[in-house]
């Protein structure tokens, strides 16, 4: 014996209950599983290391120093005069972006040094630095030169602190 | 909608296991808000899974990171405090509602023939919780959780000859230690699962012998309604009581069930003055404590959380049902229930002075009704059939003789037809 949900004696106000009751019970269960899905992000603690202090000290005109920023390499480059000059213009990769656009200072160059192809560390060279990977070449922008990476090296948030110190990365506002 | 629907149909019973196990599934009547607690449970399973999930996304089970990890999930994983006060508060909702649940079913007579098998998955269902649960109780590392743990294990060395042995096999060390966490945290996780099982077993034996009811005496089939929409419907509406009062304690109230002592790092070295279980162990603890001898005091303990099994052979009575025609019954359902809250209140306190003898009586009293229980039900049995029985309860019984003569008149015919 079944009740006939659906018979032309129900009155339409009971079909409008049982919408709304589903919709907002339907609203609180989504609602319910915010809590869940945000536990999955990187917890307080995490996101407190989301910047770093790096001194910029004792980095010679020519030398890159790598420090670790939310857990990534940053490759701190005090670029020289005659460097700093053939940067000029756009680069010749495929990736086209005036230097000036790339630096706070000229002096110090702060790139991410991760390759934007699939992840390897670049090694320095001498007019730039050479992904062992899969090839890619950057310039003293950290340009992308040739190679398969799509992008030119990321540059992250920073701030100079000073003249010899910079925190790098973005303090939640 | 209704074309994908067919699809699966001709591949998978989908339609007709929908129908026949929830929205057209008979269901008595006069089912009390006492039935709605079986699904309560299920909600809160599925609440302590998803929980415990996505605490273990954070929790660390080693010794030296776990207390800190759980702290780590209460004050820097977003949401972190919520899921575990829920997960703290779902366990001891989980028992509240199990204990009523059980209750329920022995009040109503709903362990007797044909339902000893989901009285017996229910008894299993109790064990592995509580299983469960004492593992889970550990994980924090906290000084209660600790020697809790190192209390509970030391009771497997009272086992004769193997004792010592089976006591260091268990916690893969010689005291409660990293390793015992380790696999603690392991069995936690298993275990519910291993629950989810035997629910569906529990459930399966519930749909072949159909609920029993507050008469205790089994309807004729036009005394039943479709479970949807009307039991879904009521089970929605008391699965929205319970979610305001868990609530309330997850948001108001969630250390109420946390001792407070579980809030300092284990400390191997130096045991609290007043070691408790959670409330929900109490009254077996009590039993425990009550029995001088420590082998005594095991068996004891084991025998009082096992004796419900016995129950559908102890009640002999041939009244059908439950409490509520047979008053001497009823009479001792109530005072064991007391009885109960009695052996509790002995197990949260220190067992001195007047405690221990009123613990050791209550513990007798514990037994006694069940002894009792077989005897006593025969002469009420004799004594109500003298006095008369009340005439709907003969009606009942009568309807109820006449369809099981009915059925086996059916099976016999069957048994001629199949020759």
């Amino acid at each position: 014996m079944a009740v006939d949900n659906s018979s032309p004696e129900n009155p339409k106000r009971r079909d409008f209950l049982t919408t709304a009751t589903t919709a907002v019970a339907g609203a609180g269960v989504t609602a319910a599983c915010w809590p869940f899905v945000n536990s999955m992000n990187p917890a307080g603690d995490v996101m407190a290391k989301a910047t770093t202090i790096a001194s910029l000290k004792g980095i010679r005109p020519g030398e890159v120093k790598t420090v670790e920023w939310q857990g990534k390499p940053v490759f701190l480059f005090h670029r020289e005069e005659k460097q700093i000059a053939t940067m000029e213009g756009l680069g010749e990769g495929k990736d086209p972006e005036e230097d000036g656009e790339r630096v706070k200072n000229p002096d110090w160059l702060v790139v991410v040094g991760i390759c934007t192809h699939l992840g390897c560390v670049p090694a320095r060279k001498k007019a730039g630095w050479f992904c062992p990977c899969h090839g890619s070449a950057y310039d003293n922008s950290g340009r992308i030169l040739t190679g398969p990476a799509p992008r030119n090296l990321d540059v992250p948030e920073y701030e100079f602190v000073g003249t010899d110190q910079i925190i790098i990365g973005k303090t939640q506002a | 909608m209704k074309r994908v629907v067919s699809w699966v149909d001709q591949r998978f019973p989908l339609t007709s296991f929908v129908k026949n196990s929830l929205t057209e599934y008979p269901t008595p009547r006069n089912l009390s808000y006492w039935w709605n607690f079986g699904s309560l449970a299920g909600v809160v399973l599925v609440i302590q899974i998803i929980t415990g999930i996505f605490l273990a996304m954070h929790y660390k089970p080693d010794a030296s990171m776990a207390f800190d990890s759980v702290e780590h999930i209460m004050r820097e994983v977003n949401y972190g405090w919520l899921i575990r006060y829920m997960h703290t508060t779902g366990a001891t909702a989980f028992f509240a509602i199990i204990f009523i649940h059980m209750a329920r079913t022995l009040y109503y007579g709903s362990y007797r023939a044909p339902r000893e098998l989901m009285w017996w998955t229910g008894q299993l269902l109790l064990l592995l919780l509580m299983a469960t649960a004492f593992m889970g109780y550990l994980l924090p590392w906290g000084q209660m959780s600790y020697w809790g743990a190192q209390v509970i294990t030391n009771l497997f060395g009272a086992v004769p000859f193997l004792g010592s042995e089976l006591v260091i096999w268990l916690r893969g060390d010689f005291v409660v230690g990293d390793a015992t966490l380790t696999r603690f945290f392991a069995l936690h996780y298993l275990v519910p699962f291993i629950i989810v099982g035997a629910v569906a077993i529990h459930l399966v034996a519930l749909h072949s012998v159909r609920s029993s009811n507050p008469s205790g005496i089994s309807l004729s089939d036009k005394n039943n309604i479709p479970f949807h929409p009307y039991f879904t419907v009521k089970d929605l509406y008391g699965l929205c009581i319970f979610l305001i009062v868990y609530s309330y304690f997850v948001f108001f109230n969630p250390n109420l069930f946390i001792e407070a002592d579980n809030y300092i790092p284990a400390n191997p070295m130096q045991t609290p003055p007043h070691i408790v279980p959670e409330w929900y162990f109490l009254p077996f603890y009590a039993i425990l404590r009550s029995i001088p001898d420590l082998l005594g005091g095991v068996i004891a303990m084991g025998i009082s959380v096992m004796i419900f099994a016995a129950m559908p052979f102890l009640d002999r009575s041939k009244i059908p049902g439950g409490a509520r025609y047979r008053p001497f019954y009823r009479g001792m359902f109530y005072f064991f229930v007391l009885n109960v809250i009695v052996l509790g209140y002995v197990g949260a306190k220190p067992p001195e002075g007047f405690l221990v003898p009123l613990g050791q009586v209550a513990t007798f009293f514990y037994f006694a009704t069940f002894i009792i229980l077989p005897f006593g039900s025969k002469i009420e049995e004799k004594w109500l059939r003298k006095r008369g029985l009340p005439a709907e309860v003969e009606a009942l019984i009568s309807c109820e003789e006449f369809q099981k003569s009915e059925r086996r008149q059916r099976q016999a015919d069957r048994r001629k037809a199949r020759r």
